[in-house]
């Protein structure tokens, strides 16, 4: 069966008040490499099928998820998925079912796109000159190369019939002295790989690596510090995911007003950053509706097949929308907003380059990645985490030695507070949350007094 | 003591053996040296309620096959999830182009430790009510009515409540001849408080202690744990807290409960000994490791009293299976001895490439979609056959912290420097309790507070802790863990101020 067959099989299937179906036809090809040589690859194909009934028990709707792979029964998929939602009891999220077309729907008849291994066909043999050219300097290289497609095919009782094609690739090389002594990284992210060079981004490894020849070990303390975007994408994806309206409206995030309600309208930079998603944005296209498998507070079951617009999260500085599902949106009156699948910080007055940057700079710390970032205290979002693959000295505009690494405590909301400088917005890729979420442009942030809490004595 | 149970029939319906013909002899005729199917059905059930309200009910199935081959000295990889003979030989064909392509990057031949061959192996977990069995509204009952119970509590707010359950089902065959066929069961409960102060902006939660166990819905139902004693006791620790008064940063004598410590295991010892880390296979994602290879039977780890097993085995351990997904079977052996380095925690792979003799069978991947690559066993702290009660070691303590549950973590790339938080934490003076602190976190570098541990607790302490989703590898897989562990002592820790930490 077709994934438009199996969508329609289980909405003419559906028994009860209401359905939603969607299918993901997914294929992967990735290769992973650990000191010049190969470690794992793969080549997968999946399909996932994804049955929402709505049931009316007398006491309001709810709604029961079951999900399968493969060429499932769908007869006994809608039938327990219906048997779910009278389980699971009147949903607190319950709304009518969205009917309008967002923009952007896709042609639903068109078959799933696909990628196979063939897209490392050129990239494997670059690769394995790379090492070469590595092994030559006495440097090993480390990383991961993985594109997917995944195609959605979405209906609904409502009529709607859906479709998106989503790719997504990423790149990632470590590089290392041969006695692990120093480290290094660099990514980059892609829809189809045509644009990934495997040379560039061994001349960035080529080139730190080189920058971490001479050794200066600084202590813990508060420094000037230069955020690159990827560091600032791995911060601020956190602060997004944690973008609750409900849960300020309840008093428990750090988007809370204190006396009550959220902070919507406060400035929270000083800068004036906006912070935005567009499901258009070029290079970091997603999908433009809503596919929600099972209900949060972020995110609705009864909101699938919801347009996903841009929207700006922080504008000019000023807290302007949180997340919020139609149902929470409606009790609260206030507008519903959904999280779309990529995110872009800008400061619309900078004209100035991370290169730039650097050069102005009289003495600060310019870090590569962050790593193993959690959530200390909700209230504040402080979050820890440790610096990784390179912390370099910058003095009287040049980048002098790489630096130990540092555990770090701070909150990304605090620092958007305290940011003095922000260069132009280039696309990056996030190295802590790269396996969830990919899209991201963000520019370099300047910190005037960053807490690096501790030394790490990792490299 | 339940009956004995087997292999789901509706698993071992599915057209095991003709996959395995069709995949290993297409394998075998395009030159492999090696090749092994696996089929999985993993079933997931999330039942997840915000105040005693059901928010999500989601209920997963995720079937499949994999193919992974040795052509030629290079490993290829290929899955799918339609279980016919036809795909099962374009899988074998895929995983052999796969190889073909990734020959450009590889330089060490792959070559697999020897194993014996099992040639019909079942294994079942020791569960007793198979989750997936009770019936959804008696499942949701019981959610509601616990979360009610702490809802209605005086100073309880909110209550997150969620319970995942899943049950893993595994056909492994090799080329060698063994034929493996698994099924285990896991569930994790808990229960979360929540109380919030608008006028002055703070709020403060506080979770249930039970950990993930490999056991079915009997853990709620039965005599395991005793939730309604801790749900009880839940609203008074939660308002305890928000009077707390906030720490005073500095060094203090830790008595860590074996709720909190199984993570700081987890973290600073269980990846820290993972083999693959220490060789950098995990390099550019998850880390490396200090403890190098150079350094086993030498590396003081820790303190004489620390003795750390890994292990397959343990019953209603989260990492317990029968054979990895290598076709090894499971085994115990040491890590850390008397405070020094040991043992690792392998593959058939690595065991090969290390002259490390047989494989310890810790091989795994979390579906068929993902190939097997090194995971962590269920890594233990032994207790001290005669040591003391957690109230004994605490009696022991003149100026120290006493820690709680698990909450935040933490640990940089080669598992030195770390940072935990907690559920909560109380003062001790003199050898007593003298209330909770809140804004807790303490950090140290691993062979520094291992070091430290100047008492280990008795076989009373001891719990089996663990974490139901740990991540690793890429693509990102996720396994579930077990750490045992007692009540133990560790002297002169570094303890912060997380709102200090916070500028505030």
């Amino acid at each position: 069966m077709t994934a438009q067959q199996i969508v329609e099989a289980a909405l003419a299937a559906s028994t009860v008040d209401g359905q939603v179906v969607y299918v993901v036809d997914s294929s992967e090809a990735n290769l992973r490499w650990a000191s010049n040589s190969l470690t794992t690859n793969g080549a997968m194909r999946s399909r996932q099928v994804v049955v929402i009934s709505f049931v009316d028990g007398g006491a309001g709707m709810a709604a029961g998820t079951v999900a399968r792979t493969g060429t499932p029964d769908v007869a006994e998929l809608v039938a327990a998925s219906e048997q779910a939602a009278r389980d699971a009891g009147p949903a607190e999220d319950a709304m009518p079912l969205i009917g309008d077309v967002p923009a952007g729907s896709g042609e639903w008849d068109a078959e799933p796109a696909t990628t196979s291994i063939e897209v490392f066909r050129e990239f494997a043999p670059a690769l394995g000159q790379a090492f070469g050219a590595a092994g030559a300097r006495d440097e090993l290289l480390f990383g991961f190369a993985e594109h997917q497609m995944a195609t959605t095919y979405v209906g609904t009782s409502t009529g709607l019939r859906l479709r998106h094609d989503q790719p997504t690739g990423r790149v990632e090389l470590n590089g290392k002295s041969r006695d692990f002594a120093r480290s290094v990284w660099a990514g980059v992210g892609t829809r189809d790989f045509s644009d990934v060079s495997i040379e560039a981004l061994a001349a960035e490894v080529e080139q730190k690596l080189a920058w971490s020849q001479r050794r200066v070990d600084l202590p813990a303390g508060r420094y000037e510090t230069l955020l690159p975007p990827s560091t600032v994408s791995d911060l601020l994806i956190y602060a997004y995911w944690t973008m609750e309206a409900r849960d300020a409206d309840e008093g428990r995030n750090v988007y809370a007003k204190t006396g009550g309600g959220n902070r919507i309208g406060e400035r929270i930079c000083a800068l004036p950053l906006t912070l935005r998603s567009d499901p258009d944005e070029p290079g970091l296209e997603c999908s433009p509706f809503q596919v929600v498998g099972g209900s949060s507070g972020m995110a609705s079951v009864f909101d699938n097949g919801m347009a996903t617009p841009a929207i700006d999260w922080i504008s000019g500085g000023v807290l302007t929308n949180l997340i919020r599902p139609r149902a929470w949106a409606l009790q609260q009156t206030a507008p519903a907003t959904a999280a779309l699948d990529n995110l872009v910080l800008e400061d619309p007055t900078s004209t100035v380059t991370t290169e730039e940057m650097i050069a102005s700079t009289e003495r600060g710390l310019l870090l590569t990645t962050l790593w193993y970032i959690r959530e200390v205290d909700p209230q504040s979002l402080l979050l820890t985490g440790l610096t990784r693959d390179g912390v370099f000295l910058i003095e009287d505009g040049e980048v002098t030695g790489a630096v130990n690494n540092f555990r770090f405590n701070e909150s990304p909301v605090s620092l958007l507070g305290r940011a003095t400088q922000a260069s132009r917005t280039e696309r990056t890729l996030p190295r802590e949350w790269n396996d969830f979420f990919t899209r991201a442009a963000m520019p370099m942030l300047r910190v005037p007094d960053f807490n690096m809490s501790s030394v790490s004595p990792a490299s | 003591m339940a009956e004995p149970r087997s292999v789901d029939e509706s698993f071992l319906a599915l057209p095991l053996s003709a996959l395995t013909e069709a995949a290993l002899t297409r394998a075998v005729d395009l030159g492999c040296e090696h090749a092994d199917i696996r089929v999985e059905r993993i079933r997931t059930q999330t039942l997840r309620l915000r105040d005693a309200r059901v928010e999500a009910a989601a209920d997963g199935e995720d079937l499949g096959l994999a193919v992974r081959v040795v052509h030629e000295g290079t490993w290829g990889f290929a899955a799918g999830v339609v279980l016919t003979a036809a795909e099962a030989v374009r899988l074998a064909e895929e995983a052999v182009v796969v190889a073909q392509v990734s020959a450009a990057v590889n330089t060490d031949r792959v070559e697999l430790a020897p194993e014996p061959v099992y040639p019909d192996a079942e294994w079942v977990s020791a569960y007793e009510i198979d989750p997936f069995a009770v019936p959804e509204a008696e499942k949701t009952g019981l959610m509601v009515e616990l979360s009610e119970r702490l809802l209605a509590a005086d100073g309880v707010e909110h209550v997150q409540s969620d319970v995942m359950a899943v049950k893993e089902q595994k056909w492994y065959a090799d080329t060698a001849g063994t034929r493996t066929r698994q099924q285990r069961v896991r569930i994790h409960p808990t229960f979360t408080a929540l109380t919030v102060d608008r006028s002055t902006g703070a709020f403060e939660s506080m979770r249930t202690l039970a950990p993930p166990a490999g056991r079915g819905w009997e853990y709620l139902t039965g005599s395991t744990w005793n939730w309604g004693a801790e749900l009880a006791e839940i609203p008074e620790l939660l308002r305890e807290k928000t009077k707390a008064p906030s720490v005073e940063p500095g060094r203090y004598d830790l008595v860590v409960d074996p709720s909190n410590l199984f993570l700081t295991i987890h973290e600073s010892i269980g990846h820290a000994t993972e083999l693959d880390r220490a060789l950098g296979y995990e390099a550019a994602y998850a880390g490396t490791s200090f403890a190098t290879v150079d350094k086993l039977g030498s590396l003081q780890y820790g303190s004489p009293l620390m003795n750390v097993t890994g292990d397959r085995t343990a019953e209603h351990g989260l990492s317990t299976v029968g054979y990895d997904d290598e076709g090894v079977a499971g085994q115990q052996w040491d890590i850390v001895k008397d405070g020094v380095l040991v043992g690792y925690q392998i593959d058939r792979n690595m065991a090969r490439l290390q002259g490390m003799g047989r494989s310890n069978g810790c091989a795994f991947a979390d579906s068929a979609a993902h190939v097997p690559v090194q995971r962590m066993a269920n890594v233990s702290l032994q207790p001290d056959p005669d040591g003391p009660s957690t109230e004994e070691l605490i009696a022991g303590v003149d100026r120290g912290v006493y820690v709680v549950g698990d909450k935040s973590w933490s640990i940089d790339m080669q598992r030195y420097n770390f940072q935990f938080t907690g559920q909560r934490f109380y003062k001790i003076e003199g050898g007593k309790l003298a209330g909770q602190l809140k804004d807790v976190a303490y950090q140290a570098t691993t062979t520094d507070f291992w070091g430290s541990m100047s008492r280990v607790g008795g076989p009373e302490t001891y719990v089996l802790g663990g974490a139901f989703n740990c991540g690793k590898a890429q693509p990102g897989q996720v396994a579930p863990v077990s750490h045992g562990c007692p009540s133990a002592l560790f002297e002169n820790t570094t303890i912060l101020n997380t709102v200090q930490e916070g500028g505030q």
